[in-house]
Order: structure tokens, then sequence, then C-alpha cells
């Protein structure tokens, strides 16, 4: 069963997507999202796939006709990074208020001014609002598992919202990493027949897509939408044990480790994981209890699960790849979110790092560690939110 | 499918795919508009619409108007929206999924949904060549949120964004012509109607769902609000707009260009603008520098219609 | 359990029933109304081509009736696009209520 083999995280994404052999796919090239796209046309250029291609003129306009393609029944996918998702953000809103499946990898990347086309989350978190389910994806493998369980959890009955999957642009969307591929039959298998609901091109029964809400109703449809959004981790564990079943792999709505016994975490999400645990796993052996938790689904956001997990720790460090200006960085702020249900909470930081694909070191995660150990003892924090590896 | 016979007792046993009950004002143009090109064929149509006044007034709450599919998903993107259900219906099509019905794909934007802030995504779609066709009903400002100007706002028209006032009396740029520059795109179909045309109007529609590949029809849509006329005249004024060459009837057809719809009798541009508030500031004697650079404008772009015309007529007469 | 009110709300707000606005009467936005003189009429149906609001009806036979006052917004377009007979006006405009 399956086939190993040495790919990059967006190859890896074009290849799942090939799997899945989409009804339509609308895109419109962007760095570091580009690649993806253009593997993906190459298998449709040469016939390996059904899928029509719509080569719009803007990001705009992809989501545009992705919204338009999903609404008239079939399924639907994308990809983009950076400012071509700020350019959809009008649309992103669109496709989820319309409960339209749409899956996008989201190839993360750094927010201009100034222009920069590396990777970090500003992209992503910004779009945290807009109705969507968003997975992050540690490495290619990930990324690659992610997509394809995007598609059974988005187009789920229960459901009905679009996807993205994230991953770091550059560092995981171009590094070459060993990726377990799943058989195509077995991927086709586990994504099932695309179900239509209420599509426009049902001529029997017409419908209309995008009415006007007066005040009496909007409020309760937006009501109705989180309510949605509550279903979906649950739909997303009973996902992830089907995926387990046939790969071996786990997921989880995040991941810990060695977190079980630990005093003091590191909360971070995406690729910086690899390299804390690394370093974790130094400071085991230096006897100090270090975990880590890495949250996966950021929408909707565990925060119940996550405060349950934490709840034992002296100190913990919430690492955010994106920021808020004058604020918290945005997974900061939803620890504190999470923690806020427990009764004793422990001391937090938050430091932002790797922004504009700054590389995030592991002496970055000993600063970190060492600080986390420090405030575990004293059970004082001095500065809140700091930044990490800015040259002085 | 044999194209429809336009005889008015006969179309009218037919069944409206525009439904009463849409809260358009009274006296609008733009549900004329929608009406004719809906009543021109049988084929099965889906539509996108910009958002507008078409489209608030026509699909509020729970109530539709629309007997067809139709969707709506923003402003500028009605184009790029129907793009993408016409590649919808084609992939699925293809794979077998479906059958063809010989489903035919339109968009309704309005001008500032077409001409503005839509012309990227328009534009865009034409060069794809999607099977599908573009309506623009043009009324000539943002009617929706009160009369701003447009591109398509007709020299010297008083709007709220340029108000003709002591210093600056209305718009000063002339319109956008938007029907040219689709021409340029050279696709196979682009066409100019009017409502107080019907049966041009129907015709140019039965003939652009004939051609396969991306069209385009650029439609004036009397707006009494806005326009500052009575709420009866929509179709008197569509009627002078083509009768002072305003609006000629024209369509360009695989690059040849036939002016379909020729006045009788070419009316002075000010027999259009007088009965119009928005013009008003225009008649006071001061003002008369506008009247005259306003039907220099009409005249010139008639004479260059007509050249264009004789020159599609002279390409034509060997072969016929 | 009954539902709450949001919860039976349409998924995505598609509306299912195509041309159902015809629920919603736009008739008491009038404050002129048509009147058709029958004797006048041609049937050259121009009234029911240029309405708006698909407020004339037409008969199996397609020829012209009453309007339809429960959606008809009293604009006047057919009142002035009517040809009639000789001169004569089919349909006049008058205050409604009168
Ligand atoms: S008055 Fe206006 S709405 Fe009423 S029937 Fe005549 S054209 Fe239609
Ligand atoms: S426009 Fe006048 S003459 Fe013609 S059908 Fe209508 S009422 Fe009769």
């Amino acid at each position: 069963m399956g086939k190993i083999v040495a790919v990059t995280g967006n190859e890896a994404c074009a290849e799942a997507l090939k799997q899945i052999n989409p009804d339509v796919c609308a895109a419109y090239p962007i760095t570091p999202a580009t690649d993806l796209m253009q593997r993906f046309a190459g298998f449709v250029s040469d016939g390996k796939i059904d899928t029509e291609m719509v080569l719009v003129e803007s990001e705009h306009s992809a989501m545009s006709a992705c919204i338009g393609a999903a609404a008239a029944g079939g399924r639907v996918a994308t990809a983009t990074s950076s400012q071509g998702l700020a350019l959809m953000w009008e649309m992103l809103y669109i496709a989820a208020g319309t409960r339209l499946p749409i899956i996008m990898p989201l190839v993360n990347r750094a927010l201009s001014a100034p222009l920069n086309i590396h990777g970090d989350h500003s992209d992503g978190m910004g779009a945290r609002d807009t109705g969507w389910i968003q997975i992050y994806s540690e490495n290619a493998q990930e990324a690659y598992d992610n997509t394809i369980q995007a598609f059974r959890i988005a187009e789920h009955l229960d459901i009905r919202l679009p996807a993205m999957v994230c991953l770091d642009g550059f560092i995981v969307s171009h590094s070459i990493e060993r990726v377990e591929y799943i058989d195509d039959a077995d991927v086709k298998n586990f994504v099932g027949k695309f179900k239509a609901v209420n599509p426009l091109l049902d001529l029997d029964n017409p419908k209309s897509y995008g009415p006007l809400i007066l005040t009496d109703m909007y409020h309760e449809y937006k009501r109705a939408q989180h309510e949605v959004m509550t279903k979906v981790p649950g739909i997303a564990l009973e996902v992830a044990a089907e995926f387990e079943k046939m790969t071996g792999r786990k997921y989880g709505l995040f991941e810990t480790y060695r977190l079980e016994d630990a005093e003091i975490a590191i909360v971070v999400m995406s690729s910086a994981a690899g390299t804390t645990k690394d370093i974790i796993d130094q400071y085991r052996d230096k006897g100090v209890k270090a975990g880590l938790l890495k949250p996966r689904m950021f929408r909707p956001f565990p925060y119940v699960e996550i405060a349950d997990a934490l709840k034992h720790l002296k100190a913990i460090a919430v690492l955010d790849r994106a920021d808020s200006f004058g604020g918290y960085g945005p997974l900061f702020s939803e620890i504190t979110g999470s923690v806020m249900s427990m009764d004793t909470k422990p001391p937090m930081i938050n430091k932002i790092f790797g922004l504009g694909g700054r590389d995030y070191l592991p002496n970055q995660a000993e600063q970190v560690l060492d600080e986390l150990v420090k405030i575990a003892e004293t059970g004082k924090v001095e500065t809140i939110k700091e930044y990490l590896g800015v040259r002085e | 499918m044999t194209t429809k016979p336009l005889k008015l007792r006969e179309l009218a046993k037919g069944e409206d795919r525009f439904a009463y009950g849409h809260r358009m004002c009274a006296g609008c143009g733009a549900p004329i508009v929608v009406k004719q090109v809906l009543m021109a064929t049988d084929y099965p149509i889906i539509a996108s619409n910009a958002t507008g006044c078409l489209e608030v007034s026509s699909c509020i709450q729970e109530y539709t108007a629309w007997k067809i599919p139709w969707i709506h998903s923003a402003f500028e993107n009605a184009a790029a929206t129907i793009s993408g259900v016409e590649a919808m219906y084609r992939s699925l099509v293809k794979q077998g999924k479906i059958d063809d019905k010989q489903v035919k794909f339109i968009a309704f934007g309005g001008d500032g949904g077409t001409y503005d802030i839509g012309f990227q995504s328009l534009s865009g779609a034409m060069e794809r060549g999607h099977d599908m066709m573009y309506i623009c009903y043009d009324n000539g400002a943002y009617m929706n949120t009160g009369i701003q100007r447009s591109s398509a706002t007709p020299f010297g028209a008083n709007t709220t964004t340029c108000p003709a006032g002591d210093v600056i009396p209305g718009k000063l740029q002339q319109r956008k012509d938007l029907t040219r520059i689709m021409a340029a795109h050279d696709i196979p179909y682009v066409a100019q109607a009017s409502p107080g045309n019907w049966m041009d109007l129907m015709k140019k529609v039965q003939k652009a769902f004939e051609i396969k590949g991306p069209k385009f029809m650029n439609i004036i849509a009397p707006c009494n609000r806005g326009w500052r006329s009575r709420t009866d005249d929509a179709i008197t004024l569509a009627k002078l707009a083509v009768n002072t060459c305003y609006w000629p009837l024209y369509e360009i057809e695989n690059g040849v260009t036939k002016i379909t719809v020729k006045p009788k009798e070419k009316k002075p541009l000010t027999e259009f603008l007088k009965p119009q508030g928005r013009f008003k500031h225009m008649f006071a004697p001061k003002n008369k520098w506008m009247l005259e650079q306003a039907q220099g404008y009409v005249d010139a772009q008639w004479e260059r219609l007509q050249k264009e015309a004789a020159a599609g007529e002279a390409e034509k007469t060997p072969e016929e | 359990m009954s539902k709450k009110y949001w919860e039976t709300l349409p998924q995505g707000s598609v509306v299912l029933e195509a041309g159902n606005s015809a629920k919603f009467k736009t008739g008491s936005w009038r404050s002129m109304r048509p009147k058709w003189i029958e004797e006048n009429c041609i049937q050259c149906m121009f009234c029911w081509m240029y309405c708006p609001d698909m407020s004339v009806k037409v008969n199996a036979e397609g020829k012209r009736e009453d309007f339809n006052f429960d959606y008809c917004k009293g604009c006047g377009i057919c009142a002035l696009e009517c040809p009639g007979k000789k001169g004569n006006k089919a349909i006049v405009m008058e205050e409604e209520g009168k």
C-alpha cells in the first residue's frame, strides 16, 4: 500500500489534488503557491485528470469562479498565498456564508508592505474570521494528509464549509521531504463521490443564490453559521480516525509532544514545531520537563480540549509566526482564551518569530525554554510580548 | 433548437421567467430588459448578477423573482462567477456526470458593476472564451447607492458625486464607450440594444445564443429616479436615446459592424436630454457650450460608427 | 424538541422556491391606477411587452385582459406607450382610490 517519495510540500498537495480529481479548479499564480497549481495544471494538460481549469485574471476572480462552480454543484479546489488571499478577502466570507465546500491549500506567506515572498502566518491569521475551516500542517506529509482529509470534512453533509489547508511557504512548500503517498484508489475511495446540495445545475428546481438579507434575519444566519463550525471538530476526528485506519497516521485537533508530565510548554504551529521538538528532547535529557502543543485546527479553535491539555503546566510560551500590531499574537490570544476556563491560570508569554521567512533557529527555542524555566520557578512574567531573533 | 418567432401574440402566451413581486422602482427600465432577454429564447438559462438595483430588488430575504437558476455573490465579479458555473457545467458534461441540455449562461450587471468595478472580471472572462453572454443594463450611474457618477455617466449629467454646482457643472468627462472596448476583445458577438426596440433586442439575444463563446450586450435601461424623469417614460426615453443616435443600435459579429436600426431622422440630442432633470442645468444660457459639446460627441461617434458599418458592408458584398 | 428560529433558516441562504416573489404584492405601492378601455384596445400587446412588473394579464389565446392590480405599481408606461384606436388611448391613468 502506498509509495514512498521525496517531494516538496507543493508537490505533495498537487498529488493529493490529482488523486481527488476535482471537477473545477480556478486559480491564479502567486509565490509560493504557484508551483502547486502549475504542477496540477500539468496533470490536467496531460489528461491524467478530468478537472476543468479556469485560469483567471486575479485571485478575486479565482474565488468568485470557485464559488460559481461550487454552487453549480461539483467538487472545487484552488490554492493561493499572501496577497492572493488578501485579494480574495471579500469572497472568502461569501464562500463560507453560502456554505460552499471549496478546498484551498494556503501556502503561508508574509503580507506587504514591505513586499516579502517568504513564509509566515500573516495571511492565514488575517482570514481567521472568514468562516473557513483552517488546518495547519507541520510538513509535507501533513499537508498531503490534511488536504485529503479536508475534502471529507468540508463536504460532510452536516458541515458544507470551505477549508484552507495551510503549509509554510518555502520552508515546507519548497523543501524536499520524505512523503508516503496513498494509493490512488484508496484516496478516491476515502474521499468518496461528491454529493451536490442545492446545485444550480438542477434545471428542474431553479434556485436563487445570494439574496439580500435584512436586519431581521442576518443575525440569525450568523448564529447558524457558528453552530455549523461547532460540529467540525467531531467530524474532523471521525475523519481522522478513518484516515488512521487506512494509513496508520494519527491526527487530532492538535498534537502534543512530551506534554503529559511537562511543567513548561511551548505552543507553536506548523513547521516550527519540528525544530522545537528537537530542542525539547535536549532539555528533557538535561532533566527539564518541557513539552509542546501544536494546534492543527485553528478554525474552529478547540479551546476546551487545549485547556485540558495545558492545565497542569507551570508556564506556557506561545509562539506566533504572525503579528497583531498593538495587540498580542493571534495564537496567543486564542490560548489565553483557552486558559480562561482553567481554575488556576499558568503564567504565559508570547513570542513573535519568523516573520517574512526569518529562520526559526534552535537557539530561539532554547531562549524561550530558559525563560519558561525561570517563570515556572518564580511565577513572574516580565514582558508578555516580545520578538524572537530580531537584529539589534 | 429552432429560434422562436418574435410575434407579440405568441410571446404573450409564454411563461415569464422573471416574476412579478420584484421590488424595482415603479417604471424602472431594468426589469423590462431582463424580461425581454429571457423571453427571447426557450433555451435553459442560468444567470449570475452583480450586486446592484436589479440584484437587491429581485432576490431579497426569502423571495426571488427569478424562475431560472440564479446566483449573486458580489459586485465586481458577475462574469467570474458565471464563468465558474459554466466551467462546472462543461466539466460535468464532459465527464458524463450530467446530460448536455444546451444550457446558456448569462451575467447581468449594471454599469457600475460592468464598466467600473467589474471590468477586470468581465475582460478576463471574455478572454478565456467561456460560452456565456454578459449583459450590461446601463442606467448611467450607481443608482442603487443613490445616483453616484460612474464611467458610464454621460457628459454633463448631474449626479450626487458630480453635482451641477456653481463652479463644476456636473460630469465633465465623456462616458466610456464600453461596447467598443468589448469589441476590441475580438469576441464573436458584441451588440448594443434598447428595450424600446424590443424586436431588435430580442433578435440580438437569439443570434447571440446561437454563437459559441463569449458575447457581450450593452442595453440602455432608463432609471427615472436617477435620470430625474417621469415614471412612465422609460420606453420613450429608450427610443429617444436611439433616435438621437446617443445610443445607436448596432452589432459587431466576428469583427463586422452592422447598424441594425437606423433612425429615420436623426433627432437633436436635446430631445433626449430635455425630459431628464439630470441635464436641466445644461439648458441654462451660460451652459450652452455643454449642449454643443454633448451633441458634438454624439455626432462624431455616430459618424465613426457609420464608417465602420460601411466598411463592414463593403467587406460582405463580394461573398453575398 | 422544537427547532429554534435560526435553525430553520435555509442552508447558505439559498432561496429554493423559484419565482416566489409573487407572494410579495407590490400593488400597494401604487398612487396612480391604469384603466383599460377595452373598446379602444387593438390588442397590439405593447403594454404587455413594456410593463416592468408583468402586470398586464394575457389569456390562453394570447389576448390582453385586465391589469393585475396585485402587482401593478402604477408607473404609467403602458398608458404612455398605448397607441389605442384612432388616437383614442386604451389605457388612461387615474388617481388611485378615486
Ligand atoms: S402602470 Fe406600470 S406597472 Fe402598472 S400595468 Fe402599466 S406598465 Fe405595468
Ligand atoms: S397597448 Fe393599448 S392598444 Fe395595445 S394592447 Fe395594450 S391596451 Fe391594447
